[in-house]
C-alpha cells in the first residue's frame, strides 16, 4: 500500500518514525486490542458473574457488577449433598498428579526405546502409536468399559490413569521420540565406550536432556487430566468420588436452577488452577507448541 | 534428500557413522558388537508396558469393539451375532441422519473460521511491535480452559435467552433470542467456542511465520510484488506444512468434540436435536441405551468417516503441500 517501507528499514530508523508508520503502529494496537476485550469478555464475565447478586446473573450484559456479594463463594465452598468443595479439589488434584507421575514414567522410557533402540518390531509398533495419534478415541471406549468392569474397578479412578502409566498417550510419546531424536547419537556412543549400558545412558543422560519435555508434558497432561470430563463420567458414579468437572455438571444439572450464583462461583473456582498454571508455566507451555504442536 | 551427501561424502565416511549406507557387511559387523542384543533385550524391556496396554487396552478393544459392531450386545441382556443388520439400522436411524449433519456442520464452520482467525492474529503478531508476548499469551489462555465443563457452563450462561449475546444482537435488530434455546442456531454457540480457542493454532502458525525467509519477502518487493501477492505467494507456500498440520488436526479433533457438546445440548442434542454430536450420540447409545453393540457400529463409522478425511487430506497435501529444500514433483 504505502510505499515508504520499500525505501528500506534502515532509512526509518534512522528517521525514528515516520508519521506512516506511527499510523500503522496505532492501527496494529487498536486491532489488537478490539481482539483481545471479544477474547478476555467470557473470562471476566464469570469473574464477575461470581459476586453479582443472583437476579443479575443471566440478565446483564456488562461484566462490572452493580453491586457485590460474597455468599456465593461460601454456598460454592459448601459443595455438593454435604461433601465440601475442597474434596472435589482433592480428588481432580489426585488424579491429575497420578497421570502426570505416569505419563513422565512411562512415556520416557516408552519413547526411548522407540527412539533411541534398535530391535525388530520397533517400526511397527511407532507405526501404532502414530496412528493412535489421529484413531477416535470413542471406538474403544466400549470394549475399555467392559474390561474394566470385569475387572471390577469401575467407580475408581484406576480406569482414569492406568492408560497414562502405560505409555498409551500417543501424543506425548510421539513429542518425547521427536525430542530425543534431537540428541545427537555421539552422546551414547562416547557412552557406550566409557563402558555405560543402556540402562545408564537412559538415566544419567537422556532423562535429563529430556527434562524440557517432561516439564511441557507434565503441565498439558495435569490441565488435561484436570479438565477431563469423559473419562469421570463414564467411571465415577459415586459423587463423593468426582472430580471437579463432574460435581459442575451435577450441581449444574440439579441445585444451579435455585443456586445460580453458587454455580459461577464454582465454575471460577475449578478454572483457578489451571489459570495460575498457565500463568505460572506460560513461556513453557508456549515453547511446547511451537515446536511441536500440541492441540488446545 | 537423500541424494546430495552421497556424491561428497567418501564411502569410509558412510562406514564410519551413519547406518543406513548399508552394502559393506564389513563395516556392519564390526559396528554392532555384543550390544546389539543387550540394545534388543532393554529395548523389549522398556517397550513391555506399552506392549500389554496397547494389546489390552488400544489394540484389543479396537477388535473387540470392530466384533462387537457385528452383534446386538446390550450391556444387561447380552447378544448375539447379527452380521451387517448394525450398519443397515444406521442408514434407518433418524439419528445417524442427525448426528453427521450436526457434525459436519460444525467441522466445515468451525475448523475454517478457527483457522483464518488464528492464522490472522498470527501474522500480525509477528510483525514485531511491543507487546507480543502479552497478546500471545492472553490469546491462548482460552485454549487451556474451552474445553472444560466449567466454561460449557458460562457458555449456556452467556448465550441463555435474555443473556449477553441476546442482548447484545437485539442492540442490531436480532429478535432470535438466546441462541441455546434456538434450534437453527444452537450450533453457532459450539463454533464460537472452538473460534475462541484460535490461540492454540496460533502459536503454531507464528512459529511457522518465523520460520518464512524474509529475503524471500524483500526480494518480492523489489521485483514490486504487492502485499497480496506476497502473501499468496509466498507466505502461503511457505507456511503450508504448517497448514496442513493445523487443518489436520483441527479437524480429526473437530469431528470428536464431546464434553461441550455434552453439557450444552445434554444427551439428546437440545434443542431439537440441533446439537446432537455425533460422539454425544454414541454415549447415549452405549451408556444410556446400553446398546453397546449398535454404539460400536457408530464408532466404527466414525473411525471410517475420519480415516477417509484423512487419506484425502494427505493425498491432497502431495500436490499442494510445498517442503523447502525438497525436489517438489
Amino acid at each position: 500500500m504505502t510505499s515508504t517501507s520499500t525505501a528500506g528499514p534502515r532509512v526509518i530508523a534512522r528517521k525514528r518514525r515516520t508519521p506512516a508508520a506511527r499510523v500503522k503502529s496505532v492501527i496494529w494496537h487498536v486491532a489488537l486490542l478490539a481482539v483481545l476485550v471479544v477474547v478476555l469478555y467470557p473470562a471476566f464475565w464469570v469473574l464477575t458473574a461470581a459476586v453479582k447478586p443472583n437476579a443479575e446473573i443471566l440478565t446483564s450484559i456488562s461484566p462490572i457488577p452493580t453491586s457485590i456479594t460474597w455468599e456465593h463463594f461460601a454456598s460454592a465452598f459448601d459443595g455438593m449433598a454435604g461433601i465440601g468443595l475442597w474434596r472435589f479439589f482433592w480428588n481432580s488434584f489426585v488424579i491429575a498428579a497420578l497421570s502426570v507421575v505416569g505419563i513422565v514414567a512411562s512415556c520416557s522410557i516408552t519413547a526411548y526405546a522407540l527412539g533411541r533402540l534398535e530391535f525388530p518390531g520397533r517400526k511397527a509398533m511407532f507405526a501404532v502409536v502414530i496412528a493412535t495419534l489421529l484413531l477416535p478415541g470413542q471406538v474403544m471406549l466400549i470394549p475399555q468399559y467392559l474390561i474394566f468392569s470385569e475387572m471390577d474397578v469401575v467407580n475408581t479412578i484406576f480406569p482414569l490413569v492406568i492408560g497414562k502409566f502405560l505409555g498409551l498417550d500417543a501424543f506425548f510419546v510421539f513429542m518425547y521420540v521427536q525430542f530425543l531424536r534431537g540428541i545427537p547419537r555421539e552422546l551414547d556412543q562416547a557412552a557406550t565406550i566409557d563402558g555405560a549400558g543402556h540402562f545408564r545412558i537412559f538415566f544419567s543422560i537422556m532423562l535429563p536432556l529430556l527434562r524440557p519435555a517432561i516439564v511441557t508434558s507434565s503441565i498439558f497432561t495435569f490441565i488435561w487430566s484436570w479438565n477431563d470430563f469423559m473419562g469421570p463420567l463414564i467411571y465415577l458414579h459415586e459423587i463423593e468420588k468426582f472430580p471437579l468437572p463432574r460435581l459442575l455438571q451435577s450441581y449444574n444439572n440439579t441445585e444451579a436452577v435455585s443456586n445460580y450464583g453458587g454455580m459461577m462461583a464454582m465454575t471460577l473456582l475449578s478454572l483457578v488452577p489451571v489459570v495460575l498454571f498457565f500463568l505460572v508455566f506460560q513461556k513453557f507451555l508456549i515453547k511446547g507448541i511451537a515446536t511441536s504442536g500440541v492441540k488446545g | 534428500m537423500s541424494a546430495s551427501p552421497s556424491t561428497t561424502a567418501p564411502p569410509a565416511a558412510t562406514g564410519a557413522g551413519a547406518p543406513p549406507a548399508g552394502g559393506s557387511r564389513g563395516a556392519a559387523k564390526r559396528r554392532t558388537p555384543p550390544s546389539r542384543r543387550g540394545e534388543r533385550l532393554v529395548g523389549y524391556t522398556f517397550m513391555t508396558p506399552w506392549i500389554i496396554g496397547s494389546l489390552v487396552f488400544t489394540v484389543g478393544p479396537m477388535l473387540w469393539s470392530l466384533y462387537l459392531s457385528f452383534t446386538d450386545y446390550h450391556l444387561l441382556l447380552g447378544g448375539e451375532f447379527i452380521g451387517l443388520e448394525n450398519y443397515a439400522a444406521m442408514f434407518d436411524d433418524p439419528m445417524f441422519g442427525r448426528a453427521v449433519k450436526v457434525t459436519l456442520l460444525y467441522v466445515l464452520l468451525a475448523v475454517p473460521l478457527k483457522l483464518i482467525a488464528s492464522l490472522a492474529v498470527a501474522m500480525l503478531l509477528t510483525q514485531s511491535r511491543r507487546g507480543i508476548g502479552f497478546y500471545r499469551a492472553a490469546f491462548y489462555m482460552p485454549s487451556l480452559i474451552a474445553m472444560s465443563v466449567g466454561i460449557a457452563i458460562v457458555w449456556k450462561a452467556l448465550f441463555a435467552g435474555g443473556g449477553p449475546q441476546d442482548q447484545f444482537m437485539s442492540w442490531f435488530g436480532w429478535d432470535g433470542g438466546g441462541f441455546i434455546g434456538n434450534p437453527s442456531v444452537s450450533i453457532l454457540m459450539l463454533v464460537l467456542l472452538s473460534v475462541w480457542t484460535f490461540g492454540a493454532p496460533m502459536v503454531i502458525f507464528m512459529a511457522g511465520l518465523l520460520q518464512v525467509p524474509s529475503e524471500l519477502h524483500e526480494a518480492a518487493e523489489v521485483d514490486g510484488a504487492g502485499k497480496w501477492h506476497r502473501f499468496v505467494h509466498i507466505t502461503i507456500p511457505m507456511l503450508s506444512p504448517v497448514i496442513f498440520f493445523n487443518v489436520l488436526m483441527e479437524t480429526v479433533h473437530a469431528f470428536q468434540l464431546f464434553g461441550p457438546a455434552f453439557i450444552i445440548g445434554g444427551t439428546a442434542g437440545g434443542p431439537a436435536w440441533s446439537t446432537l454430536f455425533y460422539t454425544v450420540r454414541i454415549y447415549a447409545l452405549a451408556f444410556v441405551d446400553l446398546r453397546m453393540g449398535y454404539a460400536s457400529a457408530w464408532a466404527w463409522v466414525l473411525v471410517l468417516a475420519v480415516g477417509v478425511v484423512t487419506l484425502v487430506m494427505f493425498r491432497a497435501a502431495k500436490n499442494l503441500v510445498y517442503y523447502a529444500g525438497e525436489d517438489n514433483r
